[in-house]
Parts: C-alpha cells; sequence; structure tokens
C-alpha cells in the first residue's frame, strides 16, 4: 500500500470502513508528518496528542457508520473549539481558549472525525496571502517562499503538504478558492447560509461562510454533505432540503449550459490564465456541456464594492475586541487609553486598515457616498448573476488573475493585493457557490485553478460540473517533500 | 389662553414650554431580546449572561420572538401602525457595559409607527402623538463605586429587549408629561408588555425640552436631558430645563443644541455634551439579522389577545355603570385598581364603591405608600364592609372605624362591628327614649327649639348620637327627633 499520507479523505474512510487501515494508523501518519513540516507554519496550535487519544478510542469502539470515521483533520483557527485555543491569528486572541464549539466543527466531530490541530490563517482571515498572521506567514508547499494566498493559506498548504486529507476554510471574498487555486486543491465556497456561520469569529458578517477544501472533488462532496446544515443558532442559515452531495456526485453535465461571462477578460490577465480557461471550455464540450457566451456588466465594479462592504461590516464585528471581557487587555490611564493601547497592541496593519476604511465608510457624510451606494451596487451584482442565471446552469471562469506570488512582494501593495480576490469577490457579493479546481500550471509549474459559479443551492450542479472537468484535466500536484529535511 | 396653560413670564414675554420624550420600557419577557438569559431583576451580577450576551467571538444574535410580539402589542395599544417589515441595525460606539462594541438597535425601520396617546386633562381629552416605537438591546451596568481602582461591569442587563418610545413634540407642561408617563404605563401595564416600574428601571426617558413665545409656530432650539428614571425628576428637570432657556433667551443668548444630564441632589440640569461632540454612531444593518417580516394575519392574531385598555374601559365604566368621567379616568388609571374595582361592584352599590376606593382607600395607601395590590383591605372585604352601610346595619360613620380597623388586622368587617358590637340602633323604641332623655335634660333648649330656634336641631341630633355611642342610626334618629320637637 503506498503511504497513507498519499490516499485521498474518501480511499481513507474506504479504508476505514473495510477496517484495512485504523484511525490510529492514520492520525500518526499525520502526526508524524506534520511535525517534520514545522518550516510552513501551517499550526498554529498542535493537538496532536489528543488527536491520538482520540483515535485509540476510536479505533477501541469504531462506529463505521459514521461518513468521517476517525479520520483526522486540521482546521483553520477562525473555527471556535471548545478547551483548544482560537486565535483568528491575532494577538489581540492570541490566549483565547473559547468553552463552546462552532458548528461546522461539531458537525466534523459528530461524523467521527478527529481535530489534529488548528491552522494558519491570514489575521481575521483578511488577507490573500497569509501574511497578516501574528504567528508568522505560511509558507506554500509548492516552493519555498511562494504564498499559498489566503486568507485560508495555512489549510490550502497544509492540505496540498498532506498535514491533513482535507481541510475547512472560510471564504469572504475568495479566502477558500484563491489558495486553493495557488496550491493545485480543490476549494468551496457554499451558498450563503448552507454552512452555519455560529462559533467562526467574524469578518464580514454577511459574506462570510465557510467551505470545505480537499485534493479533489469527490472529497469535496463528501465534506460539503458533512458540514451543511441548517442551524437555528445562526439567523441567517438558510432551511433547504440540503442533498446528498457524495452519493449524488455524478459526470453527466450533458446538455448542460455553462456561461463564460467577458467581463473575466481583465487588462494584463496572463496569457495562460487566458489559455487555460479556452481549454476548461474544451472539456466542458468534451463533457457534452453547451458554451454560452454571457455579460455581467457591473463585474468591474465588484471589487470597490466589497471592499467598502467587508470593511464596513469588519470594522463594527471587531469593535468587541475591546479589552474588557477577554483577549488581550493593556493597561492604560483610562477607558479609552486602554482601548486605544489595546487594540493598537493587538491589530496587525491590514486589520487596523480594513478597520479605518470600514469606520470611515460607515461615518455620518460619507455612509450614503460609500456604504449605501455599495449596497445598491451589491444588488446590481447579484441581478446580473440573476439574468444570466435564467439562460445558463453554471459560469466557468479563471479562479484568480494569476498564479501564487512571493513571500513579500504584494505584502507593501494592498491595491494589489486585492487584485487578487477580482473573480471571487463577485461570488459571495451575490451569495453563491463557487468551487476552485486545480487546472494546469503556469510557466513556472504554479498551479492554476478554474472557478465553476453555480445558482444558489445548486452546490450538486457545480459539483458534477467539477468532477467531470476534473477527469478530462487529470491534474497531478506533484510536490517534492522541500521541506522535510 | 386657558388658565391651566403652563407659563413662563419673563420680562412681560410670555414662554410656553414645548416636550417630546423617548421612554425606554423594558419588555416583560423571561429572556432577552437575542438569547435565551434570564431578565430577572436585581440577580447576582454577572449571572444572567450568555456567550451572546457577552460577546463571544462567533456569537451570533437570534431574536426572540416573545419580545416581537410584545412589541406589536404595544404598538396597537398605542393605536399605531404596526410595520410589517422592520430592520435591525447596529449602533456603533464602544463602552465597557457594551460587549459587542454596537447595540442593536432600530433606526431607519422601526418595527412601529406613528399613532397616539390619548391625556385626560381637566379642561378635556388631549391627544399626544407617538412618532415610533422600536426595539433594542439594553445595555450592562458599569459600577464606579465599589473598586476605587476600577470599575466592574455586571452584564445581566446587557442585551435585554427595551421598547423605545418616542412621542411628537406634543407635550405643553410637566403635569402633562406626568399624565403621559402615567398613561403610557397605564397602557403597557393593561397590556402585559412592560411592568412599568421605575425603581428597577423598567421605565426610563429622555427628556426634549425646547421653549418659545407663545404664539411662535416654530420649535424653539431643544437640548436633551438623558436617561431621568423618575416621574418626579422629569418635571423637576423640565421646570430647571424650560427656566434656564427663558433666561438665556432674555439675556440675549442662545440655545446650543446638546445633551444634558439632571443632577437630582442640586435640581439642575448640566451640560454632558454639544452637538458638535454628538457620537457618530455609524448606524447600518445588522449583517446578522434578517429584516423582521410578518404578514396581517399575524397582526391580526395578535390583536386578538389584546385586552380591553384603559380608554375603553373608561368609556365602559361611564355608560354600564354611570360613573362620572373623573372617577372612571380614576379607577381605570392603574389595571389593578380597575380589578379590584370591579371585584368589588360584583357584589356592591356601584356608586358607593366608586366613593370608597377613590376616598378612603386611596387615602389609606398614599399613607402608607403601597400599591393596591398590596392593600391590607381586599376586595372582597371592602364590599363586605359596604354592604354594611347599605344595608343599615352600621352607618358610614361607623363604617370609617370599621375601615380604621379593617386596615390593621386585615379581618373579616362582620367579625369587627360583632365583636365590638358597632351594629347600628335601628329599633325605633330604643331611639325614642334616648331622644327623651336628651330632650328632659335640656328643657330651656326645647323651649327656645320651638319658639323658633331651628339651628338647635343639630344640636339635639348629636346629643342623640353621643348617648346612643355613636351607634344609633342618624336617618332614624332624625326622622323621630323632627316628629316629637314638633309634636
Amino acid at each position: 500500500m503506498s503511504n497513507i499520507t498519499d490516499l485521498s479523505l474518501n480511499e481513507l474512510v474506504n479504508n476505514v470502513k473495510s477496517k484495512k487501515i485504523s484511525s490510529k494508523e492514520i492520525t500518526k501518519a499525520y502526526v508524524e508528518r506534520s511535525k517534520k513540516s514545522n518550516k510552513l507554519n501551517t499550526y498554529i496550535e498542535r493537538t496532536f496528542d489528543n488527536a491520538l487519544k482520540n483515535s485509540e478510542k476510536f479505533d477501541n469502539s469504531p462506529n463505521l457508520e459514521k461518513k468521517l470515521p476517525g479520520i483526522p483533520f486540521a482546521v483553520k483557527d477562525l473555527f471556535c473549539t471548545k478547551g483548544v485555543k482560537t486565535t483568528a491569528s491575532s494577538k489581540i486572541l492570541e490566549n483565547f481558549i473559547p468553552t463552546y464549539e462552532s458548528t461546522i466543527t461539531q458537525n466534523l466531530w459528530d461524523a467521527g472525525a478527529i481535530l489534529l490541530g488548528k491552522l494558519n490563517c491570514d489575521e481575521f482571515a483578511m488577507g490573500s496571502s497569509n501574511e497578516t498572521s501574528y504567528f508568522g506567514n505560511v509558507i506554500s508547499p509548492i516552493s519555498d517562499n511562494l504564498v499559498p494566498g489566503g486568507s485560508s493559506g495555512g489549510s490550502a498548504s497544509a492540505l496540498a503538504a498532506k498535514l491533513t486529507p482535507a481541510t475547512i476554510g472560510t471564504d469572504t471574498g475568495g479566502s477558500i478558492r484563491q489558495p486553493a487555486s495557488f496550491t493545485g486543491t480543490v476549494g468551496l465556497k457554499p451558498t450563503y447560509g448552507s454552512c452555519s456561520r455560529y462559533g467562526i469569529v467574524a469578518f464580514a458578517s454577511s459574506l462570510d461562510q465557510a467551505g470545505p477544501m480537499t485534493r479533489n472533488v469527490k472529497d469535496c462532496s463528501l465534506l460539503l454533505e458533512v458540514m451543511s446544515s441548517f442551524d437555528p443558532k445562526d439567523s441567517t442559515s438558510v432551511d433547504f432540503k440540503r442533498p446528498n452531495y457524495f452519493t449524488g456526485l455524478n459526470k453527466n453535465i450533458k446538455g448542460k449550459k455553462i456561461g463564460i461571462p467577458k467581463e473575466y477578460r481583465v487588462d494584463g490577465m496572463p496569457k495562460e490564465i487566458d489559455k487555460l480557461w479556452e481549454k476548461g471550455k474544451e472539456y466542458l464540450k468534451d463533457c457534452g456541456a453547451e458554451i454560452v457566451d454571457i455579460s455581467l456588466p457591473h463585474t468591474n465594479y465588484a471589487l470597490p464594492t466589497y471592499y467598502i462592504v467587508a470593511p464596513a461590516e469588519a470594522s463594527s464585528n471587531l469593535a468587541r475586541y475591546d479589552g474588557v471581557k477577554y483577549g488581550l487587555r493593556a493597561d492604560g490611564e483610562n477607558l479609552i487609553d486602554m482601548y486605544e493601547k489595546t487594540r493598537s497592541q493587538g491589530f496587525g496593519e491590514e486589520v487596523k486598515r480594513r478597520i479605518m476604511i470600514g469606520t470611515y465608510v460607515l461615518s455620518s457624510g460619507y455612509y450614503d457616498a460609500y456604504y449605501l451606494k455599495a449596497q445598491k451596487v451589491r444588488k446590481l451584482i447579484k441581478n446580473d448573476f440573476d439574468d444570466v442565471f435564467k439562460k445558463v446552469d453554471a459560469i466557468l471562469t479563471p479562479s484568480t488573475p494569476s498564479s501564487a506570488f512571493k513571500v513579500g512582494e504584494k505584502s507593501n501593495d494592498p491595491v494589489s493585493m486585492y487584485l487578487n480576490d477580482i473573480f471571487t469577490v463577485p461570488v459571495n457579493l451575490a451569495g453563491l457557490p463557487g468551487i476552485s479546481i486545480p487546472a494546469g500550471l503556469d510557466k513556472n509549474n504554479y498551479p492554476l485553478g478554474l472557478q465553476i459559479i453555480g445558482k444558489p443551492f445548486d452546490e450538486q450542479n457545480i459539483l458534477n460540473i467539477a468532477y467531470s472537468m476534473e477527469e478530462k484535466i487529470n491534474f497531478k500536484l506533484n510536490i517534492k517533500d522541500w521541506w522535510i529535511k | 389662553m386657558s388658565k391651566d396653560q403652563y407659563v413662563i413670564e419673563k420680562n412681560g414675554n410670555k414662554y410656553e414650554v414645548v416636550i417630546g420624550l423617548e421612554v425606554h420600557a423594558q419588555v416583560l419577557s423571561d429572556s432577552k431580546l437575542f438569547s435565551a438569559s434570564a431578565t430577572k431583576f436585581g440577580s447576582e451580577p454577572n449571572t444572567q449572561v450568555s456567550l451572546v450576551d457577552a460577546a463571544f467571538p462567533g456569537m451570533l444574535p437570534v431574536i426572540n420572538e416573545y419580545c416581537i410580539k410584545q412589541a406589536v402589542k404595544t404598538g396597537i395599544g398605542l393605536n399605531a401602525k404596526i410595520h410589517k417589515k422592520s430592520i435591525f441595525d447596529r449602533k456603533n460606539y464602544f463602552y465597557a457595559d457594551l460587549p459587542q462594541g454596537y447595540q442593536i438597535s432600530q433606526y431607519k425601520d422601526p418595527i412601529v409607527g406613528e399613532g397616539n396617546v390619548i391625556l385626560d386633562l381637566p379642561s378635556g381629552p388631549k391627544t399626544i402623538g407617538i412618532e415610533r416605537l422600536h426595539l433594542e438591546q439594553d445595555a450592562g451596568k458599569s459600577i464606579h463605586d465599589i473598586d476605587p481602582g476600577s470599575t466592574l461591569v455586571d452584564l445581566n442587563r446587557s442585551g435585554v429587549a427595551l421598547m423605545e418610545i418616542v412621542s411628537k413634540p406634543d407635550l405643553r407642561s410637566p403635569e402633562e408629561v406626568n399624565l403621559y408617563i402615567k398613561k403610557l404605563r397605564s397602557i403597557m401595564r393593561y397590556l402585559g408588555t412592560c411592568d412599568g416600574n421605575m425603581q428597577e428601571g423598567s421605565l426610563r426617558a429622555d427628556v426634549n425640552v425646547s421653549v418659545r413665545k407663545f404664539g411662535d409656530d416654530k420649535l424653539g432650539t431643544r437640548c436633551e436631558i438623558k436617561n431621568v428614571n423618575s416621574i418626579k425628576f422629569m418635571q423637576m428637570a423640565i421646570e430647571y430645563e424650560a427656566n434656564r432657556q427663558v433666561e438665556l433667551l432674555e439675556k440675549g443668548g442662545k440655545i446650543d443644541q446638546e445633551t444634558r444630564l439632571f443632577d437630582t441632589k442640586k435640581n439642575q440640569t448640566r451640560s454632558m455634551r454639544s452637538k458638535e461632540d454628538a457620537h457618530d454612531y455609524r448606524y447600518f444593518p445588522d449583517p446578522d439579522l434578517l429584516p423582521l417580516e410578518f404578514n396581517d394575519e399575524y397582526i391580526e392574531n395578535v390583536k386578538k389577545e389584546i385586552p380591553e385598555l384603559p380608554d375603553q374601559k373608561k368609556n365602559r365604566f361611564i355608560e354600564k355603570f354611570k360613573l362620572t368621567p373623573y372617577e372612571a379616568t380614576i379607577l381605570v388609571s392603574d389595571l389593578d385598581t380597575s380589578k379590584y374595582f370591579e371585584k368589588v361592584i360584583e357584589k356592591s352599590d356601584v356608586k358607593l364603591s366608586a366613593n370608597w376606593i377613590t376616598g378612603e382607600l386611596f387615602a389609606l395607601l398614599n399613607d402608607k405608600n403601597l400599591e393596591i395590590s398590596q392593600s391590607p383591605i381586599g376586595p372582597e372585604n371592602l364590599s363586605k364592609l359596604l354592604n354594611l352601610i347599605s344595608d343599615g346595619t352600621i352607618s358610614g360613620k361607623i363604617a370609617k372605624t370599621v375601615f380604621e380597623i379593617m386596615s390593621k388586622d386585615e379581618k373579616d368587617p362582620n367579625l369587627i362591628v360583632k365583636e365590638k358590637g358597632l351594629k347600628q340602633e335601628s329599633d325605633p323604641k330604643a331611639l325614642e327614649v334616648l331622644i327623651q332623655k336628651v330632650m328632659s335634660s335640656n328643657e330651656d333648649k326645647v323651649k327656645e327649639y320651638k319658639s323658633g330656634k331651628d339651628k338647635l336641631f343639630g344640636f339635639f341630633v348629636g346629643q342623640v348620637m353621643k348617648e346612643s355611642k355613636g351607634k344609633g342610626n342618624p336617618q332614624l334618629i332624625n326622622k323621630i327627633l323632627k316628629e316629637k320637637l314638633n309634636g
């Protein structure tokens, strides 16, 4: 048998169910590999000993009916985990230990999964390169000195480096799909309201959505099935009939109409991405799908709209980190002084930048010009999608306008960093499901991804399209274990 | 200018005061607006706090539907428009007892729109407009006087549901404010939507005060007096503030729009912050909550639960029981009083009941500083007492004596009358004997009376009453005495 950590999530599940491999063996393999991979800086908190204990517990009385029987999982450190430090990669929550569990992680544990540890990400999920973390930047296993993308960079890096069989991230403007694209993995942002936000450290409430990050589409469908649930503790959770994404997965996309939005062909986009997109179209045609040229006229406004809405909500969501109740508190002369010192010391540059932008756009005198206008444009962007979805079943776009960049390359240029989200952000603004699948390599052999955008709650359809394309693309992630001595 | 108008006169100029109130009424509910925590007053600090109330990371508000219903009920009680779609907004500001760093409130789209409250003024009814009613979370409590080095925070109140009821600037005097608050409280108590307990802070108000010369159409610049928690203080604050503004204007000064605090010890208002320093609350719709929507059917169903309200009850009392508007107003002003009254009249005379409740009983409660629900004399016993008067067993005068005994030992009046031998003497023969006795020992006075000094009749009645130790039936004494003296 090949190395345990080379097996996909689905293969591991099958092996456990047929009692060929124990939970302990799997957990041990991932713990050992993780221990040798500190260089990637993926972990913020390691719960390896507990994971091994829990795997033994599982093996002693295995419940093989579970969907993730005894499978170890490292998760993004934005999910609150009971009794396990949850930092959101911020100094302000450096020592915060929740007394509660997020609904998403609870769903994982209920399905038999075991916590391996908490993964690095951009601070409060604000970033596209995992360089804003208080705990240092994450390195991509693709190449030394390369960013894994962000904000779920630790998740993507750990997944691609085989430090976890699959993982979960959160996506506010592309934080699952962009790092998936950068690391040659699969990442899905579900429809807003599919996955509960309860217990996830909030960034921008109207955009945040948790989703699966996996090595292939099949794993993705399985993990989504486990994650997605109606949750009365989240008022924006939608109570719709959730299909069995995993059993429903198939490659029959014959006759499906796939839209190609002309507005996504942006200036300065590398030729190889354009080529990749063309190739994607061919694959779809090969599968029997029909390609339709479409227009999403307000696409250009998506990024500025996003960078008003998201910081506005963030500026308010992060007000609770004030040194009064939990987390970091710096001593001050009085209450205001304590606030100022706590927040100055506790938040990093990018978080402060967004709090200031958000505060500004909500201020009286600016509210109408920025926030209110952005809300109107957001509606127009949503309408664009509603209109084209009358004609097509899904939309194909590149996941990102470029492949992964070097550490430090964009960290001093926020606008160029923000431009990375140009293809992913409209999906969040419209609350739609989107999946990024690896589709090829650029001239440096860095992975590139394609994104499939679906109708609301039509995850099954985009999973099926991705599943069909995956077979045609036959992408192989060839990572040499350069970081392991 | 009618005589009950409130006027401030300075240098021969007559000013009227214009008042609008923002009343904060705590919703009567066992749990908070967005969490399941309890709301019991006076619990140990920080024992009624959920993760949501303390704003832990990743915690989300979930609306308490009961609080919504309470707000809708109150809206109906204020004859107001119920908005089928309303939105919760975040009001952003930092304070130690505001764990989220924002208060969830309603800004542009409140749950209840325009309505009104009718005041019963001596000169007749006056309608006070209601601008809106919206729902919001209460903050926690900062305690500055326990630990000299630090401020302590109690989050028990954090997240408790409040209704902010905003009046139009229709009030014109401290007395109208008194009547308005009482009427509002009465309506909410009838509805069971707010207990109106001002000592516990369930009802408090921000008071907007401005002045203008009589005849002016334009409103003057207003000052807002924050968070006043008793009617008396509201009235004192208004009087002080209105006079301050008039004096300032008469000196040629200008009123600054500002927020002021009322210092209850000095009986003064003082500036808290000016308009320029006003917070920028950066209101925006709370993305954690969907817009609040309901249909006509929902509102109709809530309407079915609305009990008879003070104004309706008053009209019924006037029509059915022939009470005067004054009596009816007093008896319905408080739900417990109206219940007490209705209980007493189940077995007793309506007019007599109204008189005794508004007279003796109110005096007693006032004297002992008690609510009617705490009355030592329950409605059953008062009813029995009144029936003793009606059937002639005791006189009204004796009844007052019995009433006083009842107020102390809470006994059945029948028992008291029996034990103390207070039964009225209504036997004509027995009274005749007493009358004869008085007449024979006052022969000179009898002569004077007979020679035309009618005024002496009262003297004879008094003497006979004295002989009967107060127990003689006064009507009978009158009758027999007249026969004897004139015969």
